[in-house]
């Protein structure tokens, strides 16, 4: 049993990972709270199931052209949807709350609501410290591995990760330094589309695919971002393995813990909270107090 | 004789000096009056329960304003205090037999205590924190419902509940008149001292301590309210739909209140309800028509986006703005085709 909760949580978490690494990016930079973040890993998925279920892709070939075509319709979604009323902060959320419901929409009319399976990459299974593990699973966790070694390199070793660093701490000076960031907030939110698609792609076959997938990642990267603090980025990879291995090890030891593993991360993000209002690694910002 | 004329003779001075002088208020007026007298004239009960089932949302809606919006405390699990309220009153008559005359008061009242502790630690949490942490308690009560299904009916909620009143048009009255009462009744606390103070936590909470205001104090009496007047919508659902299931706890209708709010316009409580007026029953009437009736919640969605983006404001004070003038001196509003002010006499512009 603990091999399984090792093995399953260490997924889960990557993948959590990568999602609350996109949604802090965007909140640090622009200061979004994106409710249609999950959407969009939940649009890869499905771009990933047409391509290569229904177009007859090969899958290297469809991933690429799924992450792709996502990044592009976010940022068309953030030009004509967000940016003209960026300057009201409530209206940007429930812009983003309908972006949600249209995506899921749209997939309800297209694709029906039944559940969607995508054949996996590499069929077969191996066995780790004792416990089975599909080759696909593997595939996650490499993915996820690469991912965020090269999200760490963008952002810590290029000047365009200065710029969104930067952007992040403080958007006034960042401008007074020269810094576009009104193009720096557009890249960031290439990026954070970008590792929610490539979460979506890689569980795709893992998972099975269906147009209300974007809800319960949703809660749980949003418990996650809150626990390691708004807009950290170490607090959000840490915050992921925490909350990740809370649901594992609630899934397999607590009895019908399986209804319960939400409300235990849940309450451990409240727990949190009592003790640390700005979350794990959080910030004060000095015009938010 | 002079005694018997002096109560509507005051009525029909306040009517003419408060009511009428202003279109928005006028507007309410009539329409309150249209809502009571409709079923009169025609009682076809599929509109009868559309009507219905708008007016206990328009209880929700205006309660999440009350909290949001006047005190800025952006909750986005407000599903937690309709659920509880549709659960408490739900498990009162299933359980204990209770008539739906208590039980929804109770569920009112366990709302309401929820409310009070919900909003002990989010005390500490301030704006994006706060709405993202108050996801999670609809969530972890839903988990907790589903942990144990002998008690709660676990997927299937409990069913074959009382109805408060029997007949379509005896809901209807219930539903509209206490609709009618209680939004009038969080209009006026919006409009009173402690309404004041909640506008002034929300725009610098700082500020407000500074000028000696208890925050902590009006922030939990902003919860508990809010929590109480939910908790009153989710009991009507329960008892109205006879059944409470987890769909009353979950996160789409956070959401989905969350988007009446403002879409309406936050802290007005009219305009969460003339949203609720608004959309509600847009898709149930997009329902019955078989083209739209799978893409009801998308036109829903999209018409709630492109609305959003010419005004941002919402809906309510868009409007207002157009047909009302502030008085520059004393604050008070007028027809916008006035050139003096009604109360103080000051020039408009």
């Amino acid at each position: 049993m603990f091999s399984d909760i090792l093995i399953s949580g260490l997924v889960n978490s990557g993948v959590y990972a990568l999602l609350a690494l996109g949604f802090s990016l965007i909140f640090g930079v622009a200061r979004i709270v994106n409710i249609a973040h999950t959407a969009f890993y939940m649009l890869a998925a499905y771009a990933l199931y047409g391509l290569m279920v229904i177009g007859g892709m090969p899958l290297l070939l469809a991933i690429p052209l799924a992450v792709v075509a996502v990044v592009a319709l976010s940022l068309v979604c953030y030009k004509l949807v967000i940016e003209p009323v960026r300057q009201h902060e409530s209206a940007v959320l429930i812009a983003t709350i309908a972006l949600a419901l249209i995506f899921q929409e749209s997939l309800l009319v297209a694709f029906g609501g039944s559940f969607r399976g995508i054949p996996n990459a590499v069929e077969g299974v191996t066995s780790i410290i004792g416990v089975r593990v599909s080759y696909q699973r593997l595939i996650v966790l490499a993915v996820v591995a690469v991912t965020l070694v090269a999200t760490w390199y963008l952002l810590n070793r290029t000047r365009l990760g200065l710029a969104i660093r930067t952007a992040a701490n403080d958007q006034e000076i960042a401008n007074l330094m020269g810094i576009n960031v009104s193009r720096v907030a557009m890249y960031t939110i290439g990026i954070s589309v970008a590792l929610a698609a490539i979460a979506g792609v890689v569980v795709a076959p893992v998972f099975v695919v269906d147009p209300l997938m974007w809800l319960s990642p949703l809660v749980t990267m949003l418990a996650i971002v809150v626990l390691g603090g708004l807009g950290s980025l170490k607090g959000s990879v840490i915050g992921a393995f925490i909350i990740g291995y809370v649901e594992a090890i609630t899934v397999f030891v607590v009895p019908s813990g399986s209804y319960l593993k939400g409300a235990v991360a849940l309450s451990i993000m409240i727990v949190v909270l009592l003790f640390r209002p700005e979350g794990l690694f959080g910030v004060v910002f000095e015009e938010e107090r | 004789m002079k005694g018997l004329l002096a109560l509507p003779q005051w009525l029909w001075a306040q009517l003419r000096h408060e009511v009428l002088v202003l279109p928005s208020r006028s507007f309410v007026f009539f329409a309150a009056l249209l809502l009571l007298l409709l079923p009169l004239a025609y009682d076809d009960p599929y509109v009868l329960r559309i009507i219905t089932m708008t007016a206990i949302f328009a209880i929700f809606a205006a309660s999440w304003d009350l909290l949001a919006g006047f005190t800025g405390q952006v909750n986005f699990g407000h599903a937690l205090f309709f659920g509880i309220g549709a659960y408490t009153s739900a498990l009162l008559s299933h359980h204990l037999g209770w008539v739906p005359w208590f039980t929804v008061p109770v569920g009112a009242v366990m709302a309401m205590a929820a409310g009070f502790l919900v909003g002990i630690p989010c005390l500490r949490l301030r704006g994006s924190y706060l709405s993202l942490a108050t996801l999670a308690f609809p969530l972890i009560l839903t988990g907790l419902l589903f942990a144990f299904p002998n008690f709660s009916g676990g997927e299937l909620g409990i069913s074959g509940l009382r109805r408060i009143v029997n007949g379509t048009v005896g809901n209807y009255y219930v539903a509209v008149v206490l609709m009618l009462a209680l939004c009038f009744g969080m209009w006026k606390i919006g409009d009173s001292n402690t309404g004041l103070i909640f506008h002034a936590i929300r725009e610098d909470e700082v500020a407000c301590r500074a000028s000696g205001i208890n925050t902590t104090r009006y922030k939990l009496l902003a919860f508990a309210l809010s929590g109480l007047f939910a908790g009153v919508s989710g009991a009507l659902y329960a008892h109205f739909l006879r059944v409470a299931g987890p769909s009353s706890l979950e996160v789409a209708l956070s959401f989905q209140v969350v988007i009446w709010g403002i879409f309406g316009g936050i802290a007005t409580i009219y305009g969460s309800v003339l949203a609720v007026f608004l959309l509600y029953p847009l898709t149930e009437i997009l329902a019955s028509f078989d083209i739209f009736k799978e893409i009801r919640l998308l036109i829903f969605a999209v018409i709630v986006l492109l609305v959003l983006l010419f005004m941002p404001q919402g809906l309510t004070p868009w409007i207002r703005d157009k047909i009302e003038v502030v008085c520059p001196r004393c604050k008070n509003r007028n027809v916008f085709h006035r050139h003096q002010c009604r109360l103080c006499g000051a020039e408009l512009r």
